[in-house]
């Protein structure tokens, strides 16, 4: 296949596409299936045929559009109606009234319209849109022409040059410049380099990433191919958590259809530029996201981090120039190259560019995947897009950045999301997790989770992390069941600067924000457990419950 | 100044240094003492044991001079009131981690650890201690791995691979649940890669592998490695 | 020694593929867990020897990641989401029913090797927090009277899984 081929494959799916009336899009991601959604999928194709109305109707399987609470969702285009929890029993009806009759159901739309309102969705451009399963889908809406601009019309420079340009930083948690990086590696005189994308959302209570390798995975390869031909690499993989079977069989699914297109091989659209690539499986190793510690798993050891320097972008994969990029990273760039760097830089705010995408979970109304421009404040996501607090109870409040993110109050909740105005108040951006919590959760408690997590996480390999955390999870433990000191407070606080400063690799040192923030902003509740014995979530204190429920007895 | 050598101040002594020197070599090459545990000169870097944390003037972090090249202008502190805070703390962690009571180790008097502890005035432990119980395998003919006593410094699996290259010894599990295991976490009494060398011994900073009947004064010797190496590229 | 048979064929075949490089060994871990359902000793042996890696190694690789059993699971497992969504709506007090109704503690089996109770950090699903899965099968939004029944059924149904 030839670059020039792409535009008439796009043009023909185009028209292929158009001479359908309506489009009926089922979400058949990891939130839907287990909901139903395959059952849903097949009752919409019985009942098209049914009405008798399959030639203006196309039924696709698409990935997420982000109201994963309430799935399965569809959406009916045009005029882009959403319905949720639809079951099989409903589909004929719904069928026979929107399509047929041209009346919407009413009671099965989505219930809230301020979720979309304050989105902007460039990286889940297609997500909910185009069947991830056809690449045809993905060329009608413009997709690899990115990669095909870059062939024709740019050098690596010229690519390089934009993607500084925009302003786009590494949307894996730390938010390192991306052009900078890619500079780095294709200034790195040895060969051959090598890209690894990072698919290991560890983070829990994070699914982003998996939502987007599901719902548009050639946007990831797209992302990939751009890198790849700016830095010089000829090899790639994609470092994918195992627990993610649909994600996994989405992206080897799309590989094999890029491959059979020239895309990826020895010569990407009949170019000289070769590139290749393949998955790699994480095991259930939350660390294996901090960037040394993935070059160790991709490798096939232990997932250990190593000391910088070297940088993986001089030493990376079997000590060779290494590019590391999140996932939804690279499923900016195609946009930046259609785009212009320029146009990029002008989303979002001046220091921070463009948009990133979080799970939006806990307490809330609507729970879901959301994609906002950088800048946004924390109460526009969480009371407009969010919906604000379930039955209406007390917002108490924010955890950003999963278990090495920290634990905002209301006071904060004008903060604007960027990089550096979360790591100013002790958050950090982390891979996009946004858990709100109510009056039901207790900080202290809260706070001992994610030590829990980060004990359990640890690699073992440095002090202050392995020992020091265990340490911390101990006063916590004591602190929670009746036994904490007030000199506990004190000696958290020292512990954790201790392990923020001294340990190795990004884990140990931002395992403590959960515990330095909630010292920061609820240090009342943790008085309130030491010197009153009083939990006024009711979380805490349960071993005492239990005695004087036997006592009672 | 010919080219390759650096020039860098330590503790304010002017010091001129091959490129590509860590830090901690370079303070050494001068008389310079850092504490350390995991490091042990002949083998890779390890940079677990945090203990030779330096300053680095200009840098608000700290960085573990074993693994930070220097470069040209660095004016580095291994001594403050800070760094002396931290490397008690690191310590104590060690301390409390698992089973380290002198008076009944092996090791007592000729133990890295307790050295340490000496020189940096830790004579009590704030936190509570660890009583989780590690297997202790006392199979072998004359090597004992007591996985109570060992602070994961992974010196004898690194000796094991690197210089007597069987790579007999390893790590399993992570966090705080690290142990040193024997191929296949056998008995190493059993173990049909071991060559019995004691390098892992004779590495060993505490009282987690030692030679039976023998005094550990005797049959530590963390040169071995620098030695093997010398003699090897000679 | 491992036994001939197909499981086998398709590790050897997966290896061969793999060149039998060092660097497939998670690869090659994931296939056999795949294939027999958990990492014994005598696999782990095997797949050492086949790619010329010391076997303290394969094993220190196996337990690092917390993917891999190394313990035959029972016969129905139980996997709940500790997420920090599931978390946040008390997964917490759903486990600790299913331990009390099923006299089992998580990471373990019931003596009969009938039921396993296991923790995974996050599937994903947290807009449906709590999720618990029983089987093969997601509970979303899933509360300790919903779930204590569908063990209940799973276990009286007998049979193996899958």
């Amino acid at each position: 296949m030839k670059l020039a081929d792409l535009q008439k494959i796009a043009e023909h799916e185009v028209d292929f596409q158009r001479a359908y009336k309506h489009r009926i899009n089922v979400c058949c991601s990891s939130g839907c299936v287990p909901f139903g959604a395959l059952k849903v999928l097949k009752a919409f194709e019985d009942a098209v045929k049914e009405f008798s109305v399959e030639k203006d109707c196309k039924v696709a399987k698409t990935g997420c559009v982000g109201t994963c609470s309430v799935g399965p969702a569809v959406i009916i285009e045009p005029g882009d109606y959403l319905y949720q929890s639809v079951t099989p029993e409903r589909v004929r009806e719904t069928v026979r009234d929107h399509i047929v009759l041209g009346l919407p159901v009413k009671d099965m739309l989505y219930h809230s319209e301020d979720f979309f309102k304050k989105q902007h969705r460039l990286v889940l451009r297609n997500a909910g849109k185009i069947d991830p399963s056809r690449i045809e889908d993905y060329i009608a809406m413009g997709g690899y022409s990115a990669i095909v601009k870059c062939l024709a019309t740019m050098t690596p420079q010229g690519v390089i040059y934009e993607v500084t340009r925009s302003g786009l930083r590494g949307r894996g948690g730390a938010g390192f410049p991306t052009g900078q990086k890619w500079s780095l590696v294709a200034r790195s005189h040895s060969t051959p380099k090598y890209i690894v994308a990072n698919l290991d959302e560890g983070d829990p209570g994070v699914f982003a990433n998996r939502t987007l390798a599901e719902a548009d995975p050639h946007a990831i390869l797209e992302g990939m191919l751009i890198a790849a031909y700016a830095v010089g690499a000829e090899k790639g993989y994609i470092y994918i958590r195992a627990e993610y079977p649909l994600a996994i069989q989405t992206l080897q699914k799309a590989i094999v259809q890029a491959r059979a297109m020239t895309l990826l091989g020895d010569s990407v659209l009949e170019t000289p530029f070769k590139f290749d690539l393949e998955l790699r499986f994480g095991a259930g190793a939350f660390v294996a996201g901090e960037e040394t510690a993935i070059l160790a798993s991709v490798e096939g050891r232990r997932a250990m981090p190593r000391p910088r320097p070297p940088y993986p972008a001089n030493s990376g994969l079997w000590g060779k120039p290494t590019l590391i990029q999140n996932v939804e990273t690279l499923a900016n760039i195609p946009v930046i190259i259609q785009n212009g760097g320029e146009w990029f830089s002008k989303v979002g705010t001046t220091k921070c560019s463009g948009t990133k995408c979080f799970s939006l979970t806990g307490q809330i109304n609507n729970p879901g995947l959301i994609e906002v421009p950088m800048g946004i404040t924390l109460r526009e996501v969480v009371f407009e897009i969010g919906g604000g607090i379930q039955n209406n109870r007390p917002f108490k409040a924010v955890l950003v950045g999963g278990p090495s993110g920290g634990c905002l109050p209301e006071a904060l909740l004008d903060l604007p999301i960027d990089y550096d105005s979360l790591t100013k108040v002790g958050a950090i951006m982390g891979s996009g997790g946004i858990v709100v919590i109510d009056d039901q959760s207790c900080m202290v408690d809260t706070a001992k989770f994610f030590t829990d997590f980060c004990v359990e996480e640890s690699c073992g390999k440095c002090v202050p992390c392995r020992a020091g955390l265990v340490k911390v999870q101990e006063i916590f433990n004591r602190i929670t069941t009746g036994d904490g000191k007030v000199e506990d407070i004190a000696a958290l606080d020292k512990a954790g600067n201790y392990i923020k400063e001294a340990s190795l690799c990004g884990l140990g040192q931002t395992a403590p924000n959960p515990v330095l923030t909630t010292l920061r902003y609820f240090r009342d509740e943790y008085l309130e457990h030491i010197v009153d014995k009083k939990c006024r979530a009711g979380k805490c204190f349960r071993n005492l419950v239990k005695e004087e429920e036997v006592e009672d007895q | 100044m010919s080219a390759g050598t650096v020039k860098l101040k330590i503790d304010n002594i002017e010091v001129n240094v091959p490129e590509g020197t860590m830090i901690l070599e370079a303070a050494r090459a001068n008389g310079v003492v850092i504490p350390t545990l995991c490091d042990v000169e002949g083998l890779t870097a390890y940079g677990g044991c945090r203990m030779c944390m330096v300053e680095i003037h200009g840098s608000p972090k700290l960085f573990a001079s074993c693994v930070t090249p220097v470069s040209t202008g660095m004016e580095i502190v291994t001594q403050s009131d800070k760094l002396k805070e931290y490397r008690k703390m690191a310590l104590q962690f060690i301390l409390s981690e698992r089973s380290h009571i002198c008076s009944v180790c092996v090791a007592n008097n000729s133990c890295e650890l307790q050295k340490l502890a000496n020189e940096l005035g830790v004579d009590h432990v704030q936190f509570e201690r660890e009583w989780t119980s590690f297997p202790v395998d006392s199979t072998h003919d004359f090597l004992v791995l007591d996985r109570n006593r060992c602070i994961l410094c992974t010196r004898c699996v690194r000796v094991c691979d690197e210089i007597e290259g069987v790579h007999t010894l390893d790590l399993k599990l992570r966090g705080k649940d690290e142990q040193v295991i024997v191929d296949l976490d056998d008995q190493w009494g059993e173990s049909t890669s071991c060559t019995s060398c004691r390098k892992c011994a004779k590495v060993c900073p505490v009282g987690a592998i030692y030679v039976e009947g023998e005094a550990l004064s005797e049959t530590k010797d963390k040169n071995v490695a620098k030695f093997v190496l010398s003699r090897r590229n000679r | 020694m491992l036994k001939d048979d197909n499981r086998k064929a398709m590790i050897d075949k997966v290896m061969k593929e793999h060149n039998y490089e060092e660097s497939s060994l998670l690869e090659i871990l994931h296939k056999a867990q795949d294939s027999y359902g958990y990492l014994d000793k005598i696999l782990l042996t095997y797949i050492a020897k086949s790619l010329t890696l010391p076997p303290s190694h394969v094993l220190g690789v196996a337990t690092f990641y917390s993917f891999f059993k190394l313990k035959a699971p029972g016969e129905h497992v139980v996997t709940g989401c500790l997420g920090t969504a599931c978390y946040v709506k008390s997964v917490d007090d759903i486990m600790t029913a299913i331990e009390h109704d099923f006299n089992i503690k998580r990471g373990g089996s019931t003596p009969d090797g009938k039921l396993s109770l296991f923790i995974t950090r996050c599937i994903g699903a947290c807009a449906m927090a709590p999720n618990i899965i029983v089987d093969d099968e997601v509970i979303g939004k899933a509360t300790k009277e919903v779930v204590v029944e569908r063990v209940r059924l799973a276990l009286e149904g007998g049979g193996r899984r899958r």
